[in-house]
């Protein structure tokens, strides 16, 4: 006997699948989603009565196809329906059309679908949105709460996002290896883009988007499936779990944001640490670098840490100048400066990140690492000058709270400051 | 005799899986293993990680390190237990008692084991 929860798990599996393929028959977005639900609603009602079918997506394909023909005829002819039995006689079918439907076909069909919701066209919180919505199933009132907007507003994103992909050209051919490529890395950078969203906003706003992060990593498993021989695939995949690995260790009791060096590690999730670890470790093997594939291994080294200061920030400040090559970003080399000042003291650090001054005028944690580094350096002026313009920049209450605690530590460790006297 | 309860199940349905529902599903195979722990039946028990985290080695004069295995098939070797019984029947039984607490679709394979080596690290 089968647990009843397994018809709705084999159903959320078979999703990304199911609805790729019924978006190549029917070329609508629409039209897939309506019949993939029609047919998971006739899979709920039938398969814990007569049993799972072997192959619960080619199942859900064929009478998804089936019911979404009947749909198309019913509107265009008017024509009688074909009879009942036809449809619920699905022994041989279900095997022909798996015989026809070979990975290569599942694998291209799945890659449209991803490619679809990953759209130049669409801005990047409409491509989450619609990835959420179309290949992980969640509801409209779901993704609704993870972005705080009203289910009507949501309801109306999808739709206008939905429009758009109708009016842009949709490659329904088999692509060529290049564009296969293409697609697969504006797909990863779109799945990246789920994960940021559920994991950024403060304590409170993360517990309603962690299930963002959740669908994220879902949908990295699924693209390494397809292609699991993509180091950098194997990369996002590594940097969500070890990112996603310290989730429960991000907020104190108080909704406050914990620093990475702060944080009880014992609250990671070694689990997911583990896979991490193992997936950076298979991806690096094929000497292929990538910016995911860097990314993890840093993180990978966080993570293998025991304490912070088991930390090889040596080899970390490596991995940013390899990061700073492949995506030359001032925020990059902040980081690679935190990294440095470890190894090498709060000069070089302050030295090294002097010239993005102005091109991180606005960001907090610029202001933020300046402050700590000329702290370190007894800079007392220099850092209070820091810290209140990174409060200026700060985004949310907890941002700033830190900073504020920072001053505080700063007036008790150099009291003889009269700067101190001025109320921030 | 030693059996190896070789579980396979599709990875995708397991990977679907909420957090809770894994949990819960362990925690129910574990007062299975409990009891044949008590019984004196059981033996090591492991959980692998997705094949999509495992390198194969392929065999030859010059070994390959290849990624995969790629799955073909629908279901995959997703762990095994170890049992020591004196029958194939009571084997058989252990395994029935671990597939009704999985609650799950998929397949086990009881294979009885030929070398068996419970674990040769020392402490």
């Amino acid at each position: 006997m089968i647990d009843p929860d397994w018809t709705g798990t084999a159903i959320t599996a078979a999703r990304p699948q199911a609805v790729a393929a019924l978006l190549r028959y029917f070329r609508s977005l629409d039209l897939a989603e309506d019949a993939f639900q029609d047919a998971a609603l006739r899979a709920l009602k039938t398969w814990p009565v007569k049993g799972p079918p072997r192959d619960p997506t080619a199942w859900l394909i064929m009478v998804g196809r089936n019911a979404a023909l009947d749909y198309v005829r019913r509107h265009s002819k008017q024509t009688e329906l074909p009879p009942e039995e036809t449809l619920s006689d699905l022994d041989d079918a279900e095997a022909d059309l798996v015989e026809r439907l070979d990975t290569g076909d599942y694998r291209d069909d799945v890659l449209r679908l991803l490619f679809v919701c990953s759209h130049p066209d669409l801005p990047p919180v409409h491509q989450v949105t619609l990835a959420l919505r179309i290949v992980c199933g969640l509801s409209v009132p779901q993704i609704a709460r993870a972005f705080f907007t009203g289910e009507k507003a949501m309801e109306q994103r999808i739709t206008r996002a939905k429009a758009r992909i109708a009016q842009s050209d949709v490659p329904y051919g088999v692509p060529s290896p290049a564009e296969r490529a293409d697609r697969v890395y504006a797909v990863a950078t779109m799945i990246y883009l789920v994960f940021n969203e559920g994991y950024t906003g403060n304590a409170k706003e993360t517990e309603a988007r962690a299930p963002l992060c959740d669908e994220a990593i879902r949908l990295a498993r699924l693209l390494m499936r397809l292609f699991p021989a993509e180091p950098e695939i194997m990369g996002l995949t590594a940097l969500l779990l070890l990112q996603n690995s310290r989730a429960a260790a991000r907020f104190d009791g108080n909704g406050e944001a914990v620093l990475l060096d702060q944080q009880d590690r014992s609250l990671w999730d070694q689990r997911a640490i583990a896979e991490g670890i193992a997936l950076i470790d298979k991806a690096i093997r094929h000497r292929q670098p990538g910016a995911f594939q860097v990314q993890a291994a840093i993180a990978a080294i966080h993570a293998r840490a025991a304490t912070p200061d088991d930390t090889d920030w040596a080899q970390i400040e490596r991995l940013y100048r390899t990061l700073e090559q492949m995506q030359p970003s001032p925020v990059v080399t902040l980081n690679r400066a935190v990294a440095l000042a470890k190894i090498d003291g709060s000069q070089a650090a302050l030295d090294l990140i002097a010239p993005l001054a102005e091109a991180l005028d606005g960001y907090y944690y610029y202001h933020g690492a300046v402050g700590m580094f000329s702290r370190q350096m007894g800079d007392v002026g220099a850092a209070r000058e820091a810290f209140i313009r990174a409060i200026a920049c700060s985004k949310t209450l907890s941002e700033a709270a830190h900073i504020r605690r920072q001053l505080d530590q700063l007036a008790a460790e150099f009291p003889a400051d009269r700067n101190f006297s001025r109320d921030v | 005799m030693h059996y190896a309860i070789l579980c396979y199940d599709s990875e995708e349905v397991i990977c679907a899986w909420s957090k809770e529902k894994d949990a819960q599903v362990m925690h129910d195979l574990g007062a299975v293993q409990d009891r044949l722990v008590a019984e004196r039946k059981m033996g090591p028990v492991a959980r692998l990680m997705p094949t999509t985290a495992a390198v194969s080695l392929r065999k030859g004069r010059d070994t390959l390190v290849l990624d995969g295995p790629f799955a073909e098939t629908k279901e995959q070797l997703l762990g095994f237990y170890t049992v020591e019984c004196d029958t194939l029947d009571e084997a058989i039984e252990a395994a029935k008692d671990l597939a009704a607490a999985s609650g799950s679709a998929g397949c086990f394979e009881i294979r009885p084991m030929m070398i068996f080596i419970p674990d040769r690290r020392t402490p």
